[in-house]
């Protein structure tokens, strides 16, 4: 169908989903994070502790071998584990309930553009900027080795920041669907607070909990481990550190004796599928919604 | 240019909007007048599709619920409560618009200069004040040249001198080719800008009918406050009484009940009494 936009006339037959004004707000998006003083302060603070992690985990350049870097990599796995999804939770929860809070959202639906254009826009220009957050953090790392002339693997650092990126993704997807089911900005933060808490303190500490009271079967234990993306993104890690799974016990010895080096490919999997489904559960969330 | 049939919103079990009916054709200019919570602004929002109702909302021969992004190319829209970015200038604000439609920014300087915020285009939204912020809001509207122009109360935030110009430029948006659907709780101002009021009460269609019949068909009542000096407020307020006003005395004048039409009278029988009249206001 076609539609004449302005008195005078000019005619554009715009489809339900165009990357234009995906494009439009995923510039709109890194623009606002690069004037955002909290995501500078994560940035910095991310930067800063895999700096320190980078100098302390390397004390003496002349007792470092060769696995002097992987100390430093398993350091820098755990930091991620703990700065990642918490910066890309609250990063996602917050930004349309913000949106929605100051008004702005009105401006921006008011446009003929689709609910999911923004989504998808939101998203993209969020992951842009948690791509330059990552960076910072493991450029951080890298200068620090470097500049300490202490043994570093560029690619395993490559690797670890592509991995931690893609955390990150699955992250925002939950953050901005909680973004598109609650009314205010707290609310939004509170529960991203409370879903940080759940997947990076609760789960592993619920499953070890569950593992004693219900005695679960390996795989089981497995299966309800790799539910969980903070854990993939660690399964992931640890294989490309050094390829072995028994430093996480009887999952990682089941999970490698069952599906052998095939478990990275799970790993990213379930880290994939978060990104998906989280993302896909966000824009029906958005679209269904009154909440303006 | 819109036709709406039927149109009905419920938030939970709060009915809003109730079995609404009506249409604009070209050149029309239309006010939903009412008081707080008559379901205005729903109707506005359900025009832009911003948010799901039951019935028909045809823009521009279009269903807006099957082409809603087609129908919102239609429209300009000026929210009563504006949401800007107000780290943006106001040519930035204006370039993020032009974007998201996908026009050419060629335009831009022509909307700043009609809504007069040419000194403040390289200004942050958040250094404007109110009436700046609702021209900027008048600027993002036309920015498209729309034929439909939905204006949500676009004076009611504004001081008197602001008023008067957002009134002057909106007489000068009318044109055979647009419409413009004004919300309104003012009885005057809607007086002064339309061809035709739909009054809605509680989210249903009370009245419809040219803004002159308006103050009539719901027998609405002014007060005339005149100012007086205080040694004639009591021998003014008995002369208004025995020539069979509503009159009370309050603060440095009396306050006279008028019929909306017929507000000269109470002034002309004061002067026929030889009071001075030192000032005077209508009150609503």
């Amino acid at each position: 169908m076609t539609a004449t936009i302005g008195t005078t006339g000019s005619s554009v037959t715009p489809r339900a989903f165009e990357l234009r004004p995906v494009t439009v707000i995923a510039r709109k998006v890194v623009g606002e994070a690069s004037r955002d003083r909290w995501f500078w302060l994560y940035c910095a603070g991310f930067a800063v502790l895999a700096g320190a992690i980078t100098v302390t985990a390397v004390p003496d350049q002349g007792l470092i071998g060769s696995g002097g870097f992987g100390r430093t990599a398993a350091s820098l796995v755990a930091l991620v584990q703990l700065v990642v999804p918490l910066m890309a939770l609250t990063l996602g929860a917050r930004y349309l309930a913000g949106e929605r809070d100051s008004g702005t959202l009105v401006f921006l639906l008011c446009h003929p553009i689709s609910r999911a254009e923004v989504l998808v826009g939101t998203y993209v220009g969020l992951a842009g900027s948690m791509f330059a957050a990552v960076a910072t953090g493991f450029g951080a790392a890298g200068l620090f080795s470097f500049l300490r002339s202490a043994p570093t693997d560029p690619v395993l650092l490559i690797c670890l920041a592509a991995l931690s990126w893609l955390l990150s993704l699955a992250m925002l997807g939950l953050g901005l669907l909680i973004s598109s089911t609650v009314r205010s900005t707290s609310t939004a933060l509170g529960t991203a607070l409370f879903v940080w808490l759940a997947v990076v303190f609760l789960g592993d500490l619920g499953v070890m909990g569950t593992v004693v009271a219900t005695r679960l079967p390996v795989g089981a234990l497995f299966a309800t481990v790799m539910t969980n993306p903070v854990e993939a993104f660690r399964l992931a890690s640890v294989m490309a550190l050094d390829g072995s799974l028994d430093a996480l016990g009887p999952a990682g010895t089941y999970a490698v004796d069952r599906f052998g080096d095939g478990i990275a490919t799970i790993a990213l999997g379930v880290m994939v599928a978060w990104t998906l489904v989280t993302g896909a559960a966000a824009v029906l969330a958005f679209r269904r919604g009154d909440q303006t | 240019m819109i036709r709406v049939e039927h149109l009905s919103k419920a938030y939970r079990h709060k009915v809003v909007v109730d079995d609404l009916s009506f249409s604009v054709t070209g050149g029309e200019a239309v006010a939903l007048w009412g008081p707080n919570g008559a379901g205005k602004t729903t109707v506005i929002r359900c025009l832009l599709g911003l948010i799901g109702y039951e019935g028909l909302i045809e823009i521009g021969g279009m269903d807006a619920r099957a082409n809603s992004k087609a129908t919102r190319g239609l429209i300009g829209y000026v929210p009563q409560e504006l949401g800007f970015y107000g780290d943006l200038t106001v040519a930035e604000t204006l370039a993020l618009s032009s974007d998201l439609r996908g026009l050419p920014r060629t335009r831009i300087s022509e909307v700043i200069k009609s809504v007069s915020l040419e000194a403040e285009s390289n200004k942050q939204v958040r250094e404007l004040s109110g009436g700046m912020r609702q021209r900027l809001g008048m600027a993002v509207a036309l920015l498209p040249d729309p034929p439909v122009l939905l204006l949500d109360e676009p004076t009611s935030s504004l001081d008197v001198d602001a008023r008067r110009r957002m009134v002057s430029l909106l007489d000068s948006l009318r044109g055979p080719d647009r419409v413009l659907v004004i919300t309104s709780h003012r009885v005057e101002e809607v007086g002064m800008l339309v061809d035709r009021v739909l009054a809605l009460d509680a989210g249903n269609l009370v009245h419809e009918c040219p803004p002159g019949e308006l103050t009539g068909r719901l027998n609405l009542e002014s007060w005339l406050h005149v100012v007086l000096p205080s040694s004639q407020t009591t021998t003014a307020l008995a002369h208004l009484v025995a020539a069979g006003f509503d009159a009370h005395e309050n603060g440095h004048g009396v306050l006279v009940g008028v019929s909306p039409e017929d507000k000269v009278s109470a002034l002309g029988c004061l002067r026929e009494g030889d009071f001075n009249i030192m000032d005077f206001e209508v009150w609503r």
